[in-house]
């Protein structure tokens, strides 16, 4: 199970019902539902991934994000999640306000475009960041609305959300006590904690 | 067995549940007694807890896998998805393939005789629903002792049986696994069935219904139904890849005399189903699709006719299918989801259209075996104490 799988894992509660926006090969539901007994669904539009949700007994339910989230009602999750997705739709502040609505709490994760690497790679190469948090090269991306840290808060202020928690990891999903310092320059990715 | 397929079940023999009560349907006519027609492949293990039901759609039968004689030149309708290591695998499932109540496949029909007159019912045979086709299944399960079947399967108005099943007996259903089907039919689908009944009436041959009295067959209107039908199973784009514009006569079209590969395609499809169905049946089967709508009895919401289900559903959809568009299937998984339950939806690409269902399709095929190992391996706990 990948790192930050595990991380947001742990933040999951017991017997919750939860929704993962893009969620991949399941990993995260399939942790929650053994570990936690929760339960819920996962969106996706890949078929691969979707294929392996249903390997693992994952519910999965073939989605774009893009089309909303108009299929779920207000309040229905204790806990909707998504991560590393936020950057790769269409209408991220679409989503945003579409998300607070059908989750009580929600978790975010999002990969920092003013991490110090990617600064320095445009600086110096005058080219689009390529770093190992941020590894596609710009016309291969999925990732067609990156952010830093500092953007993605001025939009929870705009959207009137509150940020619970900010955990800030490395690129190598590590906590590291330097990333406090300054996070917008240090963190390569940060997890939001957030509710309405 | 010298099949080329070692994959199959190999011969088969269909069996005869006969039910010597009357029988209520919710029309509230009732059938004296009954006979349905099944076939069985696989073994039904000690705990009977590995039997899965298929339910046939339209124009099928009992016979789903399998062959009945060494000279037969088809196997069953769902060859590709069961037998030794296929998605149904009847390595580990017993498999039950019943000929629903009214159809032409040897069960209790249009085409048996009447008790009352001794003749063929005909057109004195009584409307069945969906829910009738369930009830009677049901007691075919009492008959097997299977208390609840670890999956309910089945594609379009199969898909409507498997849905039936999770909302009456919402106990007796692990599983169901809902393909290219619709929780109501659209007024545009309704209207394409009627055009089908349309041409089978209208046919001087039909005599009202009571044509095997004198020994005729509404064959030319049953024909012209099959070809609409067809059309409308498969894709403007399937249809274009499939056959084009060839032209199979050495006529020049100039001379008028030429034909076009889809409209021999037609009629050998029209008229090869007219050798083995009944057009009684045929009304009977569109008008079940036409009716059927279990959230008629909850105030027009799906959600709550699901809300007692029990069972882990899977969505089956395919892009080109325009006759149960995806759209449908997202309306059942969404009424689901609102009701919390387990629920999974695919959607698979493809140019084959409503037809789909009945083909292997990699991603569809994978995708059923992937649920139903899931399936397997989940048995609950508690079923020993049912």
């Amino acid at each position: 199970m990948r790192v930050d799988l595990e991380i947001v894992g742990q933040l999951i509660k017991p017997k919750s019902r939860i929704l993962d926006l893009g969620c991949g090969e399941g990993d995260l539901l399939h942790f929650a539902k053994m570990k936690k007994q929760a339960t819920g669904f996962g969106l996706d539009n890949d078929p691969n991934n979707i294929q392996t949700c249903l390997e693992k007994g994952v519910n999965v339910i073939e989605q774009d994000l893009d089309s909303g989230l108009t299929n779920f009602d207000d309040n229905s999750f204790d806990l909707v999640i998504m991560t590393e997705t936020l950057q790769a739709v269409s209408k991220p502040e679409q989503l945003m306000k579409e998300m607070l609505r059908v989750g009580k709490e929600c978790i975010v994760t999002i990969p920092n475009f003013g991490q110090i690497f990617c600064r320095l790679n445009l600086f110096f190469s005058g080219k689009m960041p390529v770093a190992k948090h941020l590894p596609h090269n710009w016309y291969d991306t999925p990732n067609i609305h990156l952010c830093t840290l500092n953007d993605f808060e001025e939009l929870c202020r705009k959207l009137e959300v509150k940020i619970l928690t900010r955990n800030l990891f490395d690129q190598y999903f590590q906590p590291n006590k330097f990333l406090t310092i300054a996070p917008n320059l240090f963190c390569s990715h940060a997890y939001y904690h957030l509710k309405r | 067995m010298t099949r080329p397929n070692k994959a199959s079940v190999g011969l088969v023999q269909p069996e005869v549940f006969s039910y010597y009560e009357s029988f209520e349907l919710c029309s509230g006519e009732k059938l004296p007694s009954f006979e349905m027609v099944y076939e069985t492949y696989g073994t039904l293990n000690d705990k009977k807890d590995n039997a899965i039901l298929i339910c046939h759609a339209l124009s099928g039968d009992h016979h789903a896998a399998g062959y009945h004689s060494e000279l037969d030149q088809k196997p069953g309708w769902w060859e590709n998805c069961i037998g030794p290591n296929k998605p149904i695998d009847t390595n580990k499932f017993f498999v039950v393939s019943s000929n629903n109540l009214g159809g032409c496949g040897g069960s209790t029909g249009p085409t048996s005789p009447n008790p009352n007159s001794q003749k063929p019912y005909g057109s004195d045979f009584p409307t069945i629903l969906v829910k009738d086709w369930v009830k009677s299944q049901k007691l075919l399960a009492e008959e097997l002792e299977i208390s609840r079947w670890l999956a309910v399967i089945g594609g379009s108005l199969g898909g409507m049986q498997a849905m039936q099943w999770a909302i009456d007996y919402p106990e007796q259903v692990n599983h169901a696994v809902v393909i290219a089907s619709a929780a109501k039919l659209t007024a545009q689908n309704i209207a394409f069935n009627e055009l089908a009944r349309e041409a089978i009436t209208s046919d001087p041959n039909f005599r009202s219904g009571d044509y095997l009295e004198s020994h005729t067959q509404p064959n030319k209107g049953l024909m012209l139904a099959r070809m609409i039908g067809h059309v409308t199973y498969l894709s403007d784009d399937g249809m274009d890849t499939r056959f084009g514009r060839d032209i199979t006569s050495s006529d020049s079209a100039e001379a008028g005399g030429a034909k076009f590969e889809v409209e021999n395609y037609l009629h050998h499809q029209g008229t090869s189903f007219t050798r083995r169905f009944d057009a009684n049946t045929y009304i009977l089967m569109t008008k079940a699709l036409d009716y059927f709508d279990p959230a008629k009895d909850t105030n027009n919401n799906l959600s709550e006719a699901f809300r007692n289900a029990k069972s882990k559903f899977l969505l089956i959809s395919f892009t080109s299918d325009w006759r149960f568009p995806v759209a449908r299937s997202r309306e059942i998984t969404d009424a689901l989801i609102h009701a919390d339950k387990d629920v999974s939806h695919i959607i698979v690409e493809t140019d084959k259209g409503h037809d789909s269902f009945l083909l292997p399709i990699d991603r569809y095929t994978k995708a059923l075996s992937a649920f139903l190992n899931q399936a397997h391996v989940t048995v609950p706990k508690d079923l020993s104490v049912l």
